[in-house]
């Protein structure tokens, strides 16, 4: 059977590799070319590179550290932020992704998804939703999680994969960078809407909550984080021995 | 030298990385006469048989990939392009393939259990059916990289290895020096270079 994922995530600015607690107050931690080299030779299943660049100028700083990376790393890719058009999915593409995930993008132009899917096919197209609970419902935040657009999760990542969305990564505004667990409650609302594969991400404080994680939500594939990983609080082979003496089914 | 077959379809990047990392110089072409002088040749491929088989024929190698493969030079298809190596694939309608593996590709949806995901995506044990030259790297059970909604069918005769996904799936698949992989050995860590360079001392 195919192995529940663990996936590093390695926001970039700067070509530097950078954390935010609740998307505030970003701390420098390493370089990405390094870290990923390091965590596709220590178990990592995957990696998801987040560009959170603010110029033109930065997003070509982006791009160059990207292809350094496909070079040298042979796990699957997936890159994410600054994606508005299919053009920033063929940028991405070329330099070596493999899935190209869209946010606020996809916010903007819903169409996105469907085009980019036609083109590069499912399974290529990643739908990350950053969602908050707002009076007593699950919506969906653009923006970094800075803005509330009113609309409705649950619909909106069905529509998304309605519309070619091969991949979901639920990002729970409320759990992120608390290190309380992930959000169960959300996960297992989005695993029961969707047939096509649930990333985990937000509110991993440590190994223990991967193991609640797939123990309680068993549709969920995989895991993502960041800090605890970058910073050596969470070891990737120290967590899958964990996982495994559970009886959960990872790659070691 | 490795040659990688450009038809237009997929990105290349990784592939190419991937044999450079184990000290192989590959290079990706669809000239003729460079795929002739290539000591191995990969056929990669992404997205539907059907466009892509068209895209080979108007790249005017679908009869040639045929032709090379009766030099006995090791040809091994990735992904999409292990797919194009069967007789036919039934992928949106039916279309012929290059027929250098008997069988067909069909949905996954026919033999795995209804409630399981698909595309079939993530990585998954190896489980050897026969002693192939391309896996003496690796051990039985070893994880690789997949991602795929078809299968090859009907192919025992050619089956190296499968991968249990509710139902055995084929994995690999060789017949002379026509090899096959379901797979990405380019994004399959350690284990997919290790295949790689069995690959290119075959």
């Amino acid at each position: 059977m195919i192995t529940k994922r663990i996936i590093p995530c390695l926001d970039v600015r700067n070509a530097r590799v950078v954390k935010g607690v609740n998307f505030e107050g970003l701390n420098d931690v390493s370089s990405p070319v390094e870290l990923a080299k390091f965590y596709s030779e220590n178990l990592a299943d995957e990696l998801v590179f987040y560009d959170i660049t603010a110029s033109c100028e930065e997003r070509n700083i982006f791009t160059d550290i990207l292809c350094e990376t496909a070079r040298n790393v042979f796990i699957p890719l997936t890159v994410g932020g600054g994606i508005n058009t299919l053009d920033d999915f063929d940028r991405v593409l070329k330099c070596g992704a493999d899935k190209v995930s869209v946010n606020s993008g996809a916010i903007r132009n819903p169409d996105l998804i469907y085009q980019a899917a036609k083109r590069y096919g499912d399974q290529c197209v990643v739908l990350s939703a950053d969602i908050k609970r707002v009076d007593g419902e699950f919506r969906v935040f653009a923006k970094g999680g800075r803005e509330d657009t009113g609309m409705e999760a649950i619909s909106w990542i069905k529509r998304c994969v309605d519309n070619g969305a091969g991949e979901i990564v639920v990002n729970s505004i409320d759990t992120d960078g608390v290190k309380g667990g992930f959000d169960i409650e959300m996960l297992k609302a989005v695993c029961n809407a969707v047939n096509v594969p649930v990333i985990a991400s937000g509110g991993a404080g440590c190994v223990n909550d991967f193991v609640t994680l797939f123990d309680q939500v068993p549709g969920v594939d995989a895991g993502l984080a960041a800090s605890i990983f970058h910073f050596g609080e969470v070891a990737i082979p120290d967590l899958k021995k964990e996982l495994k003496s559970k009886g959960i089914n990872v790659r070691m | 030298m490795i040659a990688i077959i450009d038809y237009g379809v997929g990105n290349l990047f990784s592939l190419k990385s991937s044999f450079e990392k184990i000290g192989e110089k590959a290079i990706v072409t669809g000239d003729k006469d460079e795929l002739l002088k290539a000591d191995r040749v990969i056929l990669p491929g992404v997205g539907a048989f059907g466009d892509a088989a068209d895209k080979l024929k108007e790249s005017g190698l679908f009869e040639f990939v045929k032709e090379l493969s009766k030099t006995g030079k090791p040809i091994m298809g990735i992904c999409l392009g292990m797919q194009l190596l069967f007789d036919k694939g039934y992928e949106y309608g039916e279309h012929e393939g290059l027929g250098l593996i008997k069988g067909e590709v069909r949905p996954i949806s026919d033999v795995i259990p209804k409630g399981l995901k698909i595309p079939h995506i993530g990585w998954n044990a190896l489980k050897f059916k026969k002693d192939s030259k391309i896996f003496k790297y690796l051990n039985d059970g070893d994880f690789v990289y997949f991602v795929h909604s078809f299968y090859g069918a009907n192919c025992d005769d050619s089956v190296s290895a499968v991968s249990e996904y509710g139902a055995e799936l084929t994995a690999s698949v060789e017949s002379g020096n026509v090899y096959g992989c379901q797979f990405h050995p380019e994004k399959s860590g350690d284990t997919g270079l290790k295949i790689l360079k069995a690959f290119c001392e075959l």
